[in-house]
């Protein structure tokens, strides 16, 4: 028998799918078996997709794999990391840094890659670049000291002050 | 009322307008997911969580910034008929899971029901664009513009390096969420879909039935989506998915030219008989609806039905479902009596128009 689908090839998989109370046969070969059985998976994936991915946050405790400590937890909200893999949902914003160390790997499986690039908005990204200069003009401050270079030193510390005021105001609004 | 001004006062926008390459693009939609700073996300919400983000989304739509880019009208859920909430999710503009949230949920649309605002599902808002026909960037545009004026009132969560903090993982960084729904009638037919499909799900898209369950995609409709939502910009997004539609649009246009140039008859037998069965039947589920709705739409866009307006099948695909029938008919209707009800909603809107089949 030929396959139905291609008719060229030999048909070595035969199955019934009853849909709606109607029966039809599918012969088919290994090949065009593995293609609808590819897209019937993909269906079937995204409409359950939650439920995978739950699937493969389990996975990471099997074993060989390094397991959480059972008290990972997140300090805001109090959801556990092993929470979060039952629910596949996170309890709030502080989860991505409360379970950050675990959440890299997670995110290279299931996206592009762990680093966002798109839309920044308005206002955080003042606050993005603020928070930078910030950390830059901390470390300066550290190297001066450590260098005794008082009179810079103190001008980094203005200019922090200051900036620290200007993120406080903005963070407020 | 009357159906023609039943038809105008409870449809939405893209049910009705036309569109670029509306002969197989149905819609396209953009869904953005953004969460406020400093709150639990609504899967741990308490009920005064639910009441302060639904205060402050509320008070940034009563802006002026917000009120330039869209008039939205907000109405908590539970202050919404169940009717009414599920009327919502046939027409797209509510999720299932937030039409069952009745106590923390909210939703503010347009007039048109171009934008909508989903409060409280996963995430504390999905701002969504709907437009018919093929048009991801204008949905984007808008949404992102709807998004920005929000964003000069709300504390928007964001993360240096995760970008826009979501819920569930699997949106985090754009939350964006780019999808076109398909009529692929063509390639169903011709039975080279599977094959399109499953390479479509190899380059990072979604694809699903958009009626039915499982792999069963009823009345031919596809809905094609991207998976990933962090590490690419929401232009790389929506341009890698336009592109591949853009070619599924191809594909389709072509089997349906060699259907037409290889079994005319067979074709032409099988939309007339649709539409006969549509303009003549007593009793109709809403499945036979649906592949015949495909069938009609087909032979309209193939010149073989006349003066029928080729909106039917959107409109007919929202107005046969189970909550759409009961407002129409103003009544509560039992499963069996739905499919006469929706026979005679069918044969009454098909009047409408001044149709011959040649
Ligand atoms: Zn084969
Ligand atoms: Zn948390």
């Amino acid at each position: 028998m030929l396959c139905q689908e291609c008719k060229e090839r030999p048909a070595t998989v035969h199955f019934t799918k009853i849909v709606a109370g109607e029966k039809s046969e599918f012969h088919l070969c290994e090949q065009c078996a593995q293609e609808k059985g590819d897209f019937f998976a993909k269906a079937a994936q995204a409409f359950n997709f939650n439920h995978l991915l739950s699937g493969l946050l389990n996975m990471e405790s099997s074993p060989g794999v390094p397991t959480a400590q059972p008290t990972l937890r997140c300090p805001s909200c109090g959801m556990s990391y092993s929470q979060f893999t039952q629910l596949g949902r996170f309890g709030c914003p502080s989860c991505y840094d409360s379970f950050s160390a675990r959440l890299d790997p997670l995110l290279r499986r299931i996206q592009s890659s762990e680093t966002h690039t798109g839309k920044v908005p308005l206002r955080a990204g003042e606050q993005v670049k603020g928070r930078k200069e910030l950390q830059r003009l901390r470390q300066d401050l550290q190297r001066s000291i450590a260098a005794e270079q008082f009179e810079e030193a103190a001008q980094l510390r203005d200019r922090i002050r200051q900036l620290e005021q200007t993120l406080d105001g903005q963070e407020g609004r | 009322m009357s159906l023609s001004e039943f038809l105008q006062r409870a449809t939405s926008k893209w049910m009705k307008d036309g569109g670029p390459d509306d002969d197989i693009i149905v819609t396209s939609r953009i869904r953005i997911a953004r969460n406020l700073e400093d709150m639990p996300f609504p899967v741990l919400q308490t009920d005064s969580h639910a009441d302060e983000v639904i205060r402050l989304v509320k008070q940034a739509l009563e802006s002026k910034s917000v009120k330039n880019v869209g008039q939205f009208e907000f109405a908590r859920c539970s202050d919404m008929s169940a009717l009414d909430r599920y009327v919502l999710v046939e027409k797209h503009l509510m999720s299932r899971d937030l039409a069952e949230q009745v106590k923390h949920g909210a939703i503010a649309l347009t007039e048109d029901e171009v934008m909508s605002i989903m409060v409280n599902e996963e995430d504390h808002l999905r701002i969504q664009c709907i437009m018919p026909g093929f048009r991801l960037q204008e949905a984007w545009n808008r949404a992102s513009e709807v998004d920005d004026a929000l964003e000069e009132h709300l504390p928007y969560s964001f993360h240096e390096r995760y970008g826009y903090l979501t819920a569930c993982p699997t949106n985090v960084g754009t939350g964006i969420r780019a999808s076109v729904m398909m009529h692929l009638p063509g390639l169903v037919i011709s039975g080279h879909i599977n094959r399109l499909l499953s390479a479509v799900s190899q380059v990072g898209l979604t694809v699903r039935g958009m009626y039915g369950e499982g792999s069963e995609a009823v009345g031919n409709l596809f809905q094609v989506s991207n998976q990933m939502t962090l590490g690419e910009s929401e232009e790389e997004i929506i341009g890698n998915l336009s592109s591949v539609v853009q070619q599924l649009i191809d594909h389709e246009r072509s089997a349906r030219r060699a259907l037409m140039s290889q079994n005319r008859t067979d074709l032409e037998d099988r939309v007339c008989r649709s539409f006969g069965i549509l303009a003549y039947a007593r009793k109709i589920d809403s499945k036979e609806t649906l592949q015949r709705l495909s069938d009609v739409r087909l032979g309209i866009d193939l010149g073989v039905i006349r003066g029928v307006s080729s909106s039917i099948l959107k409109e007919l695909m929202v107005m046969i479902q189970p909550a759409f029938l009961q407002k129409y008919f103003h009544e509560e209707l039992a499963p069996g009596e739905r499919d006469t009800r929706r026979a005679a909603l069918i044969r009454e809107r098909l009047r409408l128009d001044d149709m011959e089949v040649r």
